[in-house]
């Protein structure tokens, strides 16, 4: 036992080094639930936002929802938004500083719910901004309610006996929607629950910055992601729930890589 | 042949006891502990120190980064 304990401190030495906590991670304890998504998708961003050495130049947009107090945990600029305008303000943000990096953090009722209009028409203008989407199909900070992107027969708080499409609906897809605006250059959709998707999650949000960078469009960076204290299930058991029934209606892949439509292709002939 | 060989150090303090990174762990490296920390949760840590291979998968899908891995060649 005493062998193995001194092997292991020979190992331990800054050389070895291979993983360590991303230092545009702040060192304040995050708020959310053990398991949750939102943790994975703050650490992909700021080892992405590290490896590219823009810490000083990015500015978030948080929302409202868990994430609200993403400012607490990545060492960048950060502006709150009101419920659903994050888009709007980045737009804004992105206008002023239109050589700072800027991206909006938001959860599905955030995007998806309230902030359809100012998502819909910030990726219909082009702008230059990545937005990140975490979609765990509820409303995880209010106590697990409906969202629009709850799958059809799963019980929330507020949907007792399952969403039932006659009286709430089909559930959104709102990155199918977004990926068929001229003004998006990337769409993609991505999770996080394996280390081979975290790399993979990881790639998509750098490549969302880079083409921001290059001025190419909106890059808008969708997360399938775990609720387990909305979904009443164990941390472990919602990845697995979440891969047997959110994958099937959210297939993960690239919906859109390019770049925004040439406005000249679109000009009428006068 | 050289051997790799990982260790991970877990802050105690800062994990929630998820159980994602004992599932992610391709060598059984990892459990959580019997015992609790400041918070009432179970920590992870290493449970079978010879086994890690320091892949680093642990502490990729860990939500609060509280995984720091070492990997070293033992001749």
């Amino acid at each position: 036992m005493a062998e193995v304990a001194e092997n292991i401190q020979n190992i331990i030495k800054p050389e070895n080094l291979v993983y360590q906590k991303s230092p545009v991670l702040t060192d304040k304890v995050m708020h959310y639930c053990p398991g949750c998504s939102h943790g994975v998708v703050h650490k992909i961003i700021a080892e992405v936002i590290d490896e590219m050495g823009i810490q000083e130049d990015t500015i978030g947009v948080s929302p409202v929802g868990c994430s609200v107090f993403a400012y607490n945990y990545i060492d960048i600029d950060w502006h709150e938004a009101a419920h659903g305008r994050a888009p709007a303000v980045a737009t804004g943000v992105k206008r002023v500083f239109p050589n700072k990096f800027v991206f909006s953090y938001q959860g599905d009722g955030d995007l998806a719910a309230i902030g359809t209009a100012e998502t819909m028409h910030a990726v219909n203008r082009g702008e230059n901004i990545v937005m990140v989407f975490i979609n765990n199909a509820i409303y995880g900070m209010t106590g697990g309610q409906m969202a629009p992107t709850t799958m059809v027969g799963q019980v929330t708080a507020t949907t007792p006996y399952g969403r039932d499409v006659d009286l709430n609906g089909y559930p959104l897809k709102i990155t199918e929607l977004i990926a068929q605006l001229p003004g998006a250059a990337y769409v993609t959709r991505q999770s996080v629950q394996t280390a081979a998707a975290v790399k993979k999650t990881k790639k998509a949000i750098r490549k969302a910055f880079e083409i921001q960078a290059n001025k190419k469009g909106t890059a808008f960076v969708e997360v399938v992601a775990t609720c387990n204290s909305g979904w009443k299930i164990s941390p472990v058991d919602s990845n697995e729930w979440m891969e047997e029934h959110m994958f099937p209606f959210y297939p993960l892949g690239d919906l859109k890589d390019g770049e925004k439509e040439d406005p000249e292709a679109l000009k009428m002939n006068v | 042949m050289a051997k790799v060989k990982g260790a991970v150090v877990v802050d105690m303090d800062t994990c929630k006891g998820c159980n994602l990174c004992v599932v992610a762990c391709p060598t059984q490296t990892l459990a959580l502990h019997r015992n609790v920390n400041g918070k009432g949760y179970h920590y992870s840590y290493m449970e079978n120190p010879d086994a890690c291979i320091g892949c680093s998968n642990c502490a990729l899908v860990c939500p609060d980064s509280c995984i720091t891995v070492y990997k070293a060649k033992i001749a």
